[in-house]
């Protein structure tokens, strides 16, 4: 435990010390601020629901973003080594950095915090959907991370670890797409992996056990295969 | 005799079909230092990736301290502090911020983590660069910065990569002196392309060429297998024909090759049998001659000569 949170407390330290992290937030919060001004001024309602759309789409980008150094940057610096003769056990390791990677992600998503207290100030906002909608964001976001993890434990280029962890999160949010062209139950199947559609719930205020669950399995599976690839790449 | 510190018994790491160390096995008993000497590429840094686990052997097996580096990974890395080639810091980070890292990696007892840093820092001279960050440390600094982290939680066994690659030569004293002080309680294994370093360091040394053992000394026996292993290289205002014919009749001269000289002086690279060293006859010839002697010294032979040498595959290819 000890371990996993000494990765956790570099992973941050490394994280605020660099300008990715500063350039990445900057450029969120002015696109969350333009959507937040657009849509709440046209609609004239309390609710943050296509706000949070929005911003899940721009998460796509986001996501791969915050994670492709985790494992790219430690191979090309040969810290990976260090790492991997110390007594510290591979998922110790990936836990340690998706926790770190959360927590960052988590202070992106608290700088928006304006938002429901201008609503709030100006209207009288639902707090149900606001809250569950904050949920999913971070649900799907932490999947999204996880799955951007991965990605960079493939490489040790940085630039391929984000267009992959960016593939994939595409990919799991456009997924339901194929399912009237497939039909059956199949398509069923591709519908309930769609984690778009899991997204909407949480933005409408629907808080489904089924949906809070799909996405910490999302993250589960990712998080298994990045200590896979990890694995077997040293073979 | 109880278990060796390390134990290394027909090791083979091969990388797709290129085999990078072949059939190698060797002992290292607790509380030696050893030289692990070779040209670069010959397998020295794949070595010591298989002995701290990074690398898993394609066949053999590897013991540290007793464990098998395949089957108890995590209690062989438990035992060893190790320094990788390239130094394994991150330039973000202060000096402090990256050994509370590795100590907590590490699992140094927390009461005890301020005092390892101290020390550790203490050794390696980096306490005045304490709150610093990495990133703008000369590369002499991070080097010793990496060996902090490699002392931090007082190892067995102590694995460096090329500890002075890159320093200057004050740098590098220093490094020489530190490690032979760690190494009064406990066992080194270094690695080296220079042969002048191991033997100051060393009390034995393992010589690697292309992936094999080709020799297992003390380094006295080394140098006395190497000796005369040097060439002299000198530069004389004379006559550059009476110059050879004079130097190369001297006693124990095998080869005389000109190089090339400013006008009027004549230089040459001259090859001795194994154990002579003609500094003194050259200089006494020039003295008779009245040659005013403009340089005179001694060449380090190229390692891979010296190998060439060692594994007596000098002559033919």
């Amino acid at each position: 435990m000890r371990r996993l949170w000494a990765v956790c407390r570099k992973e941050l330290l490394c994280t605020f010390a660099s300008p990715v992290f500063y350039i990445v937030a900057a450029v969120n919060l002015i696109l969350f601020g333009v959507f937040f001004y657009v849509i709440v001024s046209a609609s004239r309602e309390a609710h943050l629901r296509y706000v949070f759309h929005n911003i899940s789409v721009v998460l796509l980008f986001t996501s791969p973003m915050l994670t492709m150094r985790l494992f790219a940057e430690e191979r090309k610096l040969g810290t990976f080594e260090l790492l991997m003769t110390s007594p510290l056990t591979l998922l110790e390791l990936v836990l340690g950095k998706l926790l770190g990677a959360a927590l960052t992600f988590a202070i992106l998503l608290a700088l928006t915090v304006d938002f429901p207290i201008l609503l709030l100030s100006f209207g009288r906002p639902d707090w149900g959907p606001l809250l569950t909608g904050y949920l999913g964001l971070f649900l799907m976001g932490l999947a999204f991370l996880a799955a951007g993890m991965f990605a960079s434990s493939l490489t040790d280029n940085q630039v391929v670890a984000v267009v992959i962890g960016f593939g994939i999160a595409l990919l799991l949010f456009i997924i339901s797409w194929f399912s009237p062209q497939v039909g059956g139950p199949v398509g069923d199947f591709l519908e309930g992996m769609s984690i778009s559609g899991r997204f909407e719930n949480f933005a409408r205020g629907v808080l489904d056990t089924g949906d809070v669950i799909f996405c910490l399995s999302l993250t589960g599976i990712f998080t298994f295969l990045t200590v896979r690839s990890l694995d077997w790449r040293r073979w | 005799m109880g278990p060796g510190m390390i134990e290394v018994e027909g090791l083979r790491k091969q990388f797709g079909t290129t085999v990078a160390l072949n059939d190698v096995s060797f002992r290292v008993d607790r509380g030696e230092v050893v030289g692990l000497l070779g040209p670069n590429g010959a397998g020295k840094t794949t070595m010591m990736r298989v002995l701290t686990g990074y690398l898993p052997p394609t066949a053999g097996t590897v013991r540290v301290g007793g464990h098998d580096v395949r089957e108890e990974p995590i209690e062989v890395r438990r035992l060893i502090g190790y320094l990788p080639e390239t130094v394994p810091v991150y330039a973000e980070l202060t000096v402090r911020e990256y050994l509370q890292f590795a100590a907590d990696l590490r699992e140094v007892p927390k009461a005890e983590v301020a005092d390892r840093m101290a020390r550790a820092m203490g050794q390696t001279g980096t306490a005045e660069v304490a709150h610093r960050v990495i990133g703008h440390l000369s590369k002499g600094y991070r080097q010793r910065v990496g060996l902090a982290q490699a002392l931090l939680h007082d190892p067995a066994l102590l694995i460096l990569d090329e500890p002075t690659v890159g320093l200057d030569p004050s740098q590098v004293v220093e490094i020489r002196t530190l490690v032979r002080e760690l190494a009064t309680h406990r066992t080194v294994i270094l690695s080296s392309h220079i042969l002048s370093e191991v033997s100051q360091i060393c009390t034995r040394v393992i010589v690697i060429h292309r992936g094999r053992i080709v020799g297992h000394d003390t380094v006295a026996d080394l140098e006395k297998r190497l000796k005369g292993a040097e060439r002299v290289f000198v530069q004389v205002r004379a006559p550059g024909v009476e110059a050879l014919e004079a130097i190369r009749a001297l006693p124990g001269v095998t080869a005389v090759t000109p190089a090339e000289a400013q006008e009027g002086t004549a230089a040459f690279q001259i090859e001795c049998e194994l154990g002579r060293d003609v500094r003194e006859d050259v200089s006494r010839l020039a003295l008779d001659r009245h040659w005013p002697i403009l340089d005179l010294r001694s060449v380090a032979m190229s390692l891979e000569e010296m190998f060439l040498k060692l594994t007596g595959a000098g002559g033919g290819s």
